[in-house]
């Protein structure tokens, strides 16, 4: 990030081909992409994708399998790099920049199939996300210098605050591995959002998650979304999720973006069910 | 005819790592280990001709032959006992196991046949053929002609045979494939024979132009072909050929230049500068995790 | 597991019933007095092992394998940086420890002729030769971890096998350099294939006992933090480490560099040891015995490391009459722990004194339930704790 401070912010004018919430319009979207596509051999994966996302924006994307959804969270946070089109996050460009300088600027993201550091507690996997929040130089930590317990004390109090958003404080030495399913996907999330995001991308957060579970979620979410004043895009396939907690929904097939509008236009858009169901399900 | 006579000496070392790299690349290429048992293999093929051809004094047919058994039994065997056991565990378990199957068998020869060289006595009594005006080392000519058969026959044993098609088949994917009716631990079991008997081809070789049987021979052999393997794109058998014909070559200009003792240093540095270069080797395909 | 650990019910995301299970605060041991148990615990050892020295109940071979003991513990524990915290598999490590061992002395025997010092007065000891020691240590440290960073920038952009080889390569290629680099040169240097003579005996038990206290404290501070943490997360999942922030290619190339550093300070007090180098040693079986300790004593665990490092290196002294059947004693061992056990002996457990007194402290034992200490302390008996021992302790175990 210090890096890019230096940089001015390519400010580019974009007739915004998303809705943005009331509260955000004329600020800055958060995270734009532009005409972004990636071809894998000569398949074209995903096509053309817009996005302009308000600062504290919830949005969905949804589509069938295979649609492209999670390459396209792969394209935002450079796991692949793009073939056409690209990334803003703030008004920096992410090209040429590592995963790892994504997150830096404010991107993060959980994992469809959990990606936890599972031999690792609880508490240290939430510190891996503030580690490049911590200065302290490896000659100091070695030598155990008072910088370094003052900060270890600080993060891992930070951490523990953190947890607390989930009520996971008491599993804080619990190793991640260890951790039942549900409590793996909030974990997940928490790590993402110890990096101090602008952005946080969830991938299907409410994978094999009960109704009761998943409505603890959706209230989450927003409460995340208030708490950290940050714009959430996720990827769900729980539709009562959806269009409970997405104030814009995009809906992806074959690549491509076919409709996008509030969940109720969605919801009565002829073109998505026939995505869905298939010719025969549109009436 | 000083360059000719180098080319062939080229050929001849680099058609043995070839041979050799190609046990290296079947047995990566079907359960992604590198198995560094296989240079010792060709050690207990050496050994079993110096057995049978100097100490019971049979005619060296009965040598090749139960070399060439021998190191398949023992391919497969050791197929049985270390790596069978561990075909789900982590990848670094099985490699770690490979390591000791070799130290095993390096000290075990040691302790039975002790550490000095046994002499192999000569296979055949030709040792040049008359080819137009030049005279060539038969042990090369053999050497050269048997490579290149060996590699078109196993090509054509995983391209055209049901069981290269069910090799192939466990390589892409071990679980789809027994779904599908493979018999996969018969397929795997197959797979080190065929790169064992090519050992034993290549214990065969390797002493008929070097005539010694040493406990620690498989070692440097081994590791050359290994890194053949690897420059040419493990897994890979034209990768292998052209892996191991590139590791001969260096060796014989950098000697050819007098600078025998930096031979191995030169071709671990090839290795270095080709897989900083195409990080898996020459024929190599990429693989990506799935994000 | 703890009593209040989620048995994988459904369980509201936010409860306002939060840790209902922490009935009584655990004791816990203050930071300085785990500090103070340690350093206590590694000075007696070291008086103890100096005073039977010099009453001679250790005669001077068995304080020669002590000092082994103590050079094999640095080289496991510092490959365990790099296979056990990094989960690569360097094949290279007793090339790092050849640059090293030529490195420290070669400095020193130069340093010794500039200042006038004599191979006796490492014997008696004087303010010189101290400073000489620790120089030596650090400039064959340091050749040894830019050794490690040349290699480790190319190597660590390849992925497992690949890394394996060609490390392995490359310390070939260091030890056919150090074979014949003087005629290159065209003055000595290293001494060829006859090997570097005339090596002061500047290493001895004290020093070498400190030298494994400071190294596996260095390592343990190191992994309980941040930098510690990042390596962690790389071997757990390195896609999400890079997604959560983690320099991935900066991380790996720092626990490889530090890897080979304490390699090569292992390295010097060999050296200084044997009093001879010869390239002929430092081949990949080396690198491969070293290799045997840490799998055996378990990958990530300090503790295990040193352990099987005191065993492998004093049982083939104690059974020097087969010492032709201890290398398929090695490999066959090799193979069943793979086989039976693949994570080690010690897993990833590590034991921690401390954690033993606070657990006494609270009356919290594994075969009794009435402990008042129900809160978050991990159970060893049934959970093995991620967090690990205190380095000092490990080194305090070293030599018994």
């Amino acid at each position: 990030m210090p890096a890019d401070k230096k940089r001015r912010p390519v400010l580019v004018q974009v007739e915004t081909p998303n809705l943005i919430p009331e509260r955000d319009l004329g600020k800055m979207p958060v995270l734009q992409a532009e005409h972004l596509g990636i071809d894998f051999g000569g398949l074209t994966a995903v096509d053309d994708f817009n996005i302009a996302m308000g600062r504290t924006e919830i949005s969905g994307l949804i589509g069938p399998n295979g649609a492209g959804k999670t390459t396209i969270f792969n394209l935002l946070t450079n796991v692949y790099r793009p073939t056409r089109g690209t990334v803003l996050l703030d008004g920096y460009d992410t090209a040429g920049k590592s995963v790892a300088e994504v997150n830096h600027m404010g991107i993060a993201r959980t994992f469809q199939n959990i990606r936890l550091f599972s031999k690792m507690t609880v508490e240290e996997n939430v510190l891996v996300g503030f580690g490049s929040q911590m200065k302290t130089h490896l000659f100091a930590d070695m030598l155990r210098l008072p910088s370094h317990w003052r900060q270890e004390a600080e993060f891992r109090e930070k951490a523990r605050e953190l947890l607390d958003i989930f009520d996971m404080r008491r599993f804080a030495e619990t190793e991640a591995g260890n951790l039942p399913y549900g409590a793996q996907r909030r974990l997940e999330i928490l790590r993402a959002l110890a990096t101090s995001p602008k952005v946080l991308l969830l991938d299907e957060p409410a994978a094999g998650m009960n109704p009761a579970e998943t409505e603890e979620l959706m209230e989450n979410i927003q409460r995340i979304r208030d708490e950290f004043q940050i714009a959430i895009l996720l990827i769900e396939h729980d539709m009562s999720l959806v269009m409970g907690v997405c104030e814009v929904v995009g809906v992806l097939d074959y690549g491509r973006i076919i409709a996008k509008g509030t969940p109720e236009e969605i919801q009565n858009d002829p073109k998505v069910i026939e995505a869905y169901l298939g010719k025969q399900g549109v009436k | 005819m000083q360059v000719l006579m180098q080319v062939l000496n080229g050929l001849q070392l680099g058609s043995i790592y070839a041979l050799v790299a190609l046990g290296y690349t079947m047995v990566y290429g079907i359960i992604l280990l590198l198995n560094f048992a296989h240079g010792d293999i060709i050690m207990v093929g050496a050994y079993i001709s110096w057995l049978v051809m100097a100490q019971l004094g049979m005619p060296p047919v009965v040598a090749m032959i139960l070399s060439v058994l021998g190191c398949t039994l023992l391919g497969v065997l050791i197929d049985k006992v270390a790596y069978a056991p561990l075909r789900n565990a982590p990848r670094l378990s099985i490699l770690i196991t490979a390591i000791g199957v070799s130290y095993f068998l390096e000290n075990g020869a040691q302790l039975v046949f002790g550490a000095d060289a046994k002499v192999v006595p000569a296979f055949t009594d030709v040792s040049t053929i008359q080819l137009g005006g030049a005279s060539l080392s038969f042990a090369a000519v053999a050497t050269v002609v048997v490579t290149a058969v060996a590699t078109v026959v196993l090509t054509l044993l995983v391209q055209k045979t049901k069981l290269g098609k069910a090799m192939r088949a466990v390589s892409e994917d071990m679980g789809a494939a027994r779904l599908m009716g493979i018999n996969v631990n018969n397929t795997i079991s197959f797979t080190f024979a065929v790169g064992s008997a090519l050992a034993g081809i290549g214990a065969i070789l390797y002493t008929m132009a070097y005539t010694q049987a040493t406990p620690t021979m498989g070692m440097m052999l081994g590791t050359k072909a290994f890194v053949a393997a690897v420059l040419g794109g493990i897994g890979s058998i034209p990768g292998a050929v052209v892996g191991g014909l590139l590791v001969g070559f260096a060796e014989v200009i950098v000697t050819a230049l007098g600078l025998s003792v930096w031979k191995d240093a030169v071709v671990f540095l090839l290795l270095i500068i080709v897989l900083i270069v195409r990080p898996t080797g020459i024929f190599g395909r990429t693989m990506s995790e799935k994000v | 597991m703890t009593d209040n650990a989620p048995k994988g019910e459904a369980r509201p995301v936010i409860s306002a019933t939060a840790s209902k299970g922490r009935t009584g605060a655990y004791r816990r041991l203050p930071m300085p007095a785990r500090y103070a148990i340690n350093a206590i615990l590694v000075l007696v050892f070291l008086v103890v092992g100096e005073l039977m020295i010099d009453g001679g109940a250790i005669s001077r071979y068995q304080s020669t394998v002590l000092e082994q003991v103590g050079i094999y513990i640095i080289l496991a524990v510092s490959l365990n940086i790099a296979t056990g915290y990094l989960g690569q598999l360097p094949l290279g490590h007793a090339g790092f420890m050849s640059v090293g061992g030529y490195g420290c002395a070669i400095f020193i025997v130069r340093m010794m002729e500039t200042l006038g010092v004599t191979a006796r007065d490492f014997v008696t000891g004087s303010p010189v030769c101290g400073l000489l020691f620790v120089g030596g240590l650090l400039v064959g440290g340091l050749c040894a971890a830019v050794c490690g960073l040349i290699i480790g920038i190319p190597a660590l952009r390849l992925k497992g096998d690949y890394l394996a080889i060609i490390t392995l390569a490359f310390s070939e290629i260091i030890r056919v350099v150090m074979l014949n680099i003087d005629s290159v040169l065209g003055f000595k240097l290293t001494g060829g294939a006859a090997g570097l003579t005339g090596i002061p005996g500047y290493t001895s038990f004290l020093n070498v006992f400190v030298v494994v206290a400071v190294v596996c404290f260095l390592i343990h501070t190191m992994m309980k933090s941040r930098h510690g943490r990042a390596i962690l997360a790389i071997r757990d999942n390195e896609i999400a480490a890079e997604a959560t922030g983690v320099n991935t290619t900066y991380y790996k190339t720092l626990a490889f560099v530090v890897s080979a550093f304490f390699a090569g300070v292992a390295g010097g007090l060999y050296a200084g040891c044997i009093g001879v180098l010869q390239p002929a040693v430092f081949g990949f079986m080396k690198s491969i015995e070293i290799l045997v300790m840490v799998v055996l004593g378990g990958m990530g665990s300090m503790l295990g490391s040193v352990i099987s490092a005191t065993f492998l290196t004093i049982l083939p002294e104690a059974l020097r009459a087969f010492s032709e059947y201890r290398m398929i004693v090695y490999a066959v061992v090799l193979i069943l722990v793979m086989i039976f056990r693949p994570q080690g002996l010690l897993g990833s457990y590590d034991f921690s004194l401390s954690r033993v007194i606070e657990r006494v402290l609270n009356h919290d034992f594994p075969w009794g339930k009435g402990g008042t200490g129900k809160g978050s302390a991990p159970d060893a008996a049934d959970h093995e704790p991620s967090e690990t021992t205190d380095a000092e302790e490990v080194s305090a175990d070293a030599g018994r």
